[in-house]
């Protein structure tokens, strides 16, 4: 086929058709004896960026109808289920690391084991019975990288933030009082008695 | 005020959703992970090469794995379906594993060293058969010799390469029954010798290129075969006649057949019916007569003669080549506490080429199978390993007189578990040393924050998981504070009972069952016998297990009483009734012991522990105990009553006979019950009611007497595929077991099982499939008592009408309605649990074993039928998500994180003492084991709280403090001066 492709873009065109009849007709199905079919598809992992999980195919199983049948991918990909009677079925795709929509799977019985699939999660129709996983799977929360903040947001953080607050910034508030005024009252705190942080500790007062 | 904030608290944190997340470093401290293969069927050894050397197994629960010879360790391992046992294995060309499965249907190959799947090929197959896989051992790996496999009537000839059919033979007209291919080393003739109607021998030659028969001999035999076979030699097979007293040697030389007959009796005086046993030994065969196992010599000329003869309870391997035209087999015989492993050469009986003697566990029971592989030492002498499949289905390496590595696989296939306390910590009980320096505990903690803070280098996170480990004390064998280390008591099919400690998984104690009326009990399932909680503090708790003596529900069981704390058996009984049904009573004795009731086949209860006392108790509660029963074939659930005592000679006090009270019919036509749930006896219920936003009061129906019953229309009880919506449908009701009275009935049109469920409180969730749809659908149903709605505040609940005045009774007819909701979820259900904690107070979770054998953690408020499209304001900060159509599958939310528990059967949760956290311990093939905190660990800091961080803290702030008095008191002092 690649040679008339090459050759003219009419028969390219043609041979594009062909392609496709050929992909809708024989690719997800095939024939089988009266009342058993087979399904035949494939399940592509797209190359992984998450660590810990390599897209390896000995991990992957397929399973047919809740468990009815299970099927594993040969080294391309493909698998296949053998002997499935005409009817409705579900595929769904376990591998770890990788979330996959199960697909319903309608085995015609007039058309001699027609395949149709449709993707239940997105409603989506397959045209190929290719079964790309809907996302990737993070089993671990992602530890947040070291951050200055994290610390400062924590209680024990806000406590010496505040400390500091009080112990460094209030004097220089302080110093900023008009000196008339911070006389006047500290002249009102004296005679009101308030005690002063001396006063406060007085066992260390004393010892010293 | 600070009620105000309490509940502004509460509401904080019930609006913000908790899931189930660990970071990657977290991973194995509480939970643990044990992989498992099952009973070995199978094993063929890969050790011809250098390189590692390996074992290839299958086994009863549908595993074919790789196995590293030195140290038992699984290369890789896959689990079939459940409906694929394999029937052989196979290595083809130095590098496939090949594996026949589903009666000889299905031919698999798999990659050797990784065991990447290569080719799978379908084997037509017309009906039910014996299979056989044969394939060829070719030296030449180039060359390719078909594997030949014969089942369901069909021959086929598959070439291991691609796994092509190169031909196909159709047997299935003549009704023949391959037993035996042969294949001459370089003859492109191979010999198919079989039996037609077990009355005729035919063997066939078949061109092994293109399948075509060459020539056919048949031979009628007047007197019929058994269908036991042994092939003794290339051309000889020895068969037993229909009647087990004559042996049969067929000889096939170029494809001529002749009989020759050897009654039994003449080998052996007085001889029985007698068995041949599976080892295939050149020359010889194994036969069983009289409870010995008879060694008989295949002559020339088919002239059999007795060579040896051994005690019953010899195992032996098949036979293997060792030097040249020499071949051995390895034998096992038990003597005491020991086992003798004996090589022999099959020509020469005497010859024995090792002895080994090796001591052997008791509770590993009897050797089942030997498998033997040979290996060169270095002084050019042949040395020996064996494999052992025992009783209870380890696996043990035995080489040069010693346990290499042993597999506990009976834990693959656990029937039943419960947990257990372990030994308070006393003086002198056991005291791991926790205490360190400061120095070393202040270093751990700082390790920690950095390992918090992501500073920490690798060999830092390795340090730290190590100083995790060792400080959380959790694998000591004492009880703690939290209730974390626990013992979970699991019972196997092989009828081991094993104990297995939550901190690490490791075995604390095993033990197998034992009965003097049969050989070897099956485990069926396991109670709380006797837990001592208030009386009887000096008893050690213990379980009781049930077994039975054979796999016929009529067949008589064994009850077994075990110590949990030390493993011990206190007492074992044959009971000499069947046992259908075991109902745990809500009654103790003065020594805590449980009262229980067996139900038998006959249709009488027998009452445990057979004391007196047990019996007072037993006839003061005599009018109140119903039980029911359900018949899934005819459809039937009946409820019974307590009758009178059993009449008869061989009654005792202790059994009682009983009487129907209801019976609830489901038509057999449209419904066929597929799945029967109650609660669980021991959940404990914080709140009866559930306060709604608008300060009304829902009063949950809480009844220990509640049963869930899912019916399905006959039709739709297969599989998915086979019925159309219009066809099937699904109804569940709620059935009070005491009355038999329906409380509730919903019908799902179009829908059909397989139906997971779980009960738990006023509620019922259950996962089905939807044809209309294709989906699965999850649905929940809440149940609410009505006749208590009224009592809406104080003051009515003190005067108005309420249960505390009016008798309670089982039979007056409940008021009750209920609330459901379903929503579709994305994935095939294997089981459902719920977690359960110590004071039910905490949010459940449900746990969801999914078809890829993993372990969804759900909130309960998913599953809520109050969930609406667009929740108000006062809804929303009661927790109640907005409504969608499907329940969200959170990855970080599945508890096994990167872990399969491989062919998931059950969940079991056990609370502890901690009311914020949940043991849950799932089993299948694997086992695994975690401790969760559905919401979050309120009650207890979390092992990532920084200690360091907060003595950081403290010291920063006590030198602050100093630091502005020092200051304080200066400028004083120079105030004064002023």
């Amino acid at each position: 086929m690649a040679q008339i492709i090459r050759s003219s873009p009419v028969l390219a065109f043609i041979g594009l058709q062909i392609c496709f009849i050929f992909f809708a007709s024989t690719l997800t199905c095939t024939s089988g004896s009266e009342d058993s079919y087979t399904i035949t598809g494939r399940v592509k992992i797209p190359p992984s960026n998450v660590i810990g999980h390599t897209a390896k195919f000995s991990n992957v199983k397929v399973i047919l109808n809740g468990g009815d049948k299970i099927t594993f991918l040969r080294p391309d990909g493909y698998f296949t289920f053998h002997k499935v009677p005409a009817g409705t079925h579900l595929i769904e795709v376990s591998a770890m690391g990788y979330f996959f929509s199960p697909v319903r799977v309608d085995v015609s019985a007039r058309h001699r084991g027609k395949v149709q699939a449709t993707l239940t999660e997105t409603r989506r129709s397959l045209t190929e019975m290719v079964l790309e996983p809907l996302k990737e799977e993070q089993y671990y929360e992602i530890r947040e990288p070291f951050n200055v903040m994290n610390i400062v947001k924590s209680p024990m953080g806000l406590m010496v933030g505040f400390m500091v607050v009080v112990v460094f910034l209030m004097p220089k508030l302080m110093e900023n009082i008009d000196p008339e005024e911070m006389k006047q009252a500290q002249e009102e705190m004296r005679r009101q008695g308030v005690p002063s942080l001396t006063s406060l500790l007085p066992s260390a007062g004393a010892s010293r | 005020m600070a009620i105000r904030v309490f509940l502004l608290l509460l509401l904080f944190l019930s609006s913000a959703i908790v899931s189930f997340s660990l970071y990657e470093d977290q991973a194995g401290l509480a939970d643990w992970h044990q992989r498992y293969i099952g009973k070995v069927k199978h094993a063929v050894f890969h050790t011809q090469k250098t390189g590692r050397k390996r074992v290839i197994v299958s086994t009863e629960e549908n595993v074919v794995a790789s196995l590293d010879l030195r140290h038992g360790e699984i290369f890789w391992r896959h689990v079939l379906g459940t409906k694929d046992a394999i029937d052989g294995v196979g290595i083809a060309l130095g590098k496939y594993v090949i594996t026949l499965s589903s009666e000889g249907s299905t031919l698999r190959a798999w990659n050797l060293p990784d065991g990447q799947m290569v080719w799978e090929t379908a084997l037509s197959s017309a009906h039910h058969s014996k299979s056989l896989l044969s394939v060829p051992i070719n030296l030449k790996v180039d060359k390719d010799y078909p594997i030949t496999v014969f089942g369901g009537g069909y021959l086929h000839a598959v070439s291991a390469i691609d796994g092509e059919v190169l031909w196909e033979k159709d047997f299935t007209a003549e009704g023949f029954e391959v037993q035996r291919v042969l294949q001459p080393l370089g003859s492109t003739v191979i010999y198919v010798l079989g039996f037609v109607n077990l009355s005729e021998a035919v063997v066939y030659q078949i061109d092994s290129k293109i399948g075509e028969v060459v020539a056919q001999k048949s031979m009628v035999f007047p007197g019929g075969f058994s269908g036991e076979i042994s092939s003794v030699s290339s051309d000889k097979v020895v068969v037993l006649d229909s009647k087990k007293s004559i042996l049969v040697t067929i000889g096939f030389i170029d494809g001529d057949i002749s009989f020759q007959k050897t009654p039994v009796s003449d080998l052996v005086e007085n001889s029985g019916n007698a068995e041949i046993l599976s080892p295939l030994l050149s020359n010889m065969l194994a036969v069983k007569v009289n409870k010995r196992t008879i060694f008989v010599k295949v002559g020339g000329e088919g002239k059999l003669e007795v060579v040896d003869s051994l005690s019953d309870e010899t195992a032996m391997s098949d036979s293997l080549p060792v030097a040249d035209d020499q071949e051995a087999f390895a034998s096992v015989h038990h003597e005491g506490s020991k086992i003798h492993l004996m090589v022999k050469l099959v020509n020469e009986l005497d010859n024995v080429l090792l002895r080994e003697t090796i001591q052997m566990d008791q509770h590993r029971g009897r050797v089942h199978k030997v498998f033997m592989n040979n290996y060169i030492r270095t002084d050019r002498s042949n040395g020996f390993r064996a494999l052992i499949v025992m009783e209870d289905h380890s696996l043990l390496l035995l080489q040069q007189g010693a346990i290499v590595w042993s597999r506990e696989e009976g834990l693959a296939s656990v029937t039943d578990v419960t947990t257990a306390e372990l030994p308070v910590e006393k003086d002198g009980v056991s005291v791991a040393k926790v205490e360190h320096t400061l120095f070393e505990w202040l270093k751990g903690h700082v390790l920690k924050l950095k390992g918090s803070l992501l500073l920490a280098s690798p060999e830092d996170v390795v340090a730290i998981q190590e100083l995790r480990v060792k400080s959380s004390g959790k694998n000591k064998l004492t009880r703690d504070h939290n209730g974390f280390r626990k013992l979970i008591l699991a019972l196997t099919r092989a009828g081991k009972l094993f104990a297995l400690h939550t901190g690490d998984g490791r075995i604390v104690w095993s033990m197998l069952l034992k009965s003097q009326a049969c050989e070897r009990p099956n485990g069926i399932s396991l109670y709380q016998w006797q837990v001592p909680h208030h009386h009887a503090m000096d008893k050690n708790p213990s379980v009781l297990v049930v077994g039975r003596c054979g796999s016929d529900s009529s067949a008589p069981g064994v009850l077994s009483f075990v110590d949990v704390y030390t493993g011990k058996k206190i007492t074992s009984s044959d009971i000499g009734h069947s046992v259908v049904q075991v109902l745990p009573l809500p009654f103790t004795d003065s020594t805590e012991q449980r009262l229980h009731l067996i139900a038998d086949t006959v249709g009488h209860v027998h009452l445990y522990p057979k004391t007196s006392e047990a019996l007072s108790i037993f006839q003061r509660e005599f009018q109140n105990i119903y039980w029911y029963t359900v018949g899934a074939d005819d459809g039937i659930i009946r409820g019974h009553v307590m009758k009178s005592s059993c009449s008869g000679e061989t009654a005792d006090e202790y059994c009682f006979t009983t009487r129907e009270l209801w019976t609830v019919v489901f038509p057999s036509e449209s419904e066929k019950i597929i799945s029967t749930l109650t609660r669980k006896p021991n959940e404990v219920v914080h709140t009866q009611a559930k306060v709604n936003t608008d300060q009304d009061l829902l009063y949950k129906y809480v009844s220990r007497n509640l049963l869930f019953v899912a019916t399905v229309s006959p039709k739709g009880a297969g599989e998915i595929g086979s019925v159309t919506p219009e066809e099937s449908s699904l109804v569940v009701y709620l059935i009070d077991t005491i009355t038999g009275r329906i409380l509730h009935r919903l019908s799902h049109q179009g829908c059909q099982g397989p139906v997971h469920a779980v009960f738990s409180e006023n509620w019922v969730v259950y996962h089905y499939f939807n044809l209309r749809a294709h989906k699965y659908e999850v649905t929940v149903v809440e149940i609410y008592d009505q006749s208590r709605a009224e009592n809406k505040n104080v003051w009515k609940l003190i005067l108005g009408k309420h249960n505390l005045t009016a008798p309670i009774t089982s039979y007056s007819r409940p008021e009750v309605f209920t609330k459901s909701q379903s929503y579709f979820f994305a994935q095939s259900v294997k089981t459902i649990a719920v977690t359960s904690t110590a004071k039910g107070i905490t949010s459940k979770q449900l746990l969801i074993g999914t078809i890829g054998d993993q372990i969804l953690a759900l909130d309960k408020r998913f599953v809520d039928p109050r969930r609406t499209l667009n929740p108000s304001q006062a809804e929303k900060e009661e927790g109640i998500i907005p409504l969608t159509d499907s329940l969200p599958i959170i990855p970080q939310s599945y508890v096994t994180h990167s872990h399969r528990v491989e062919g998931l059967k059950g969940i079991v949760t056990a609370p502890s003492k901690l009311e914020s956290t949940t043991h849950v311990f799932a089993y299948g093939v694997d086992l695994f084991y975690t401790r969760l905190a559905p919401s979050k660990t309120y009650d207890s800091l979390t092992d990532d709280f920084s200690y360091a961080l907060l003595l950081i803290t403290i010291v920063a702030l006590v030198a602050a403090i100093y630091i502005t008095w020092a200051l304080s008191e200066k400028k004083e002092l120079s105030e004064k001066w002023r």
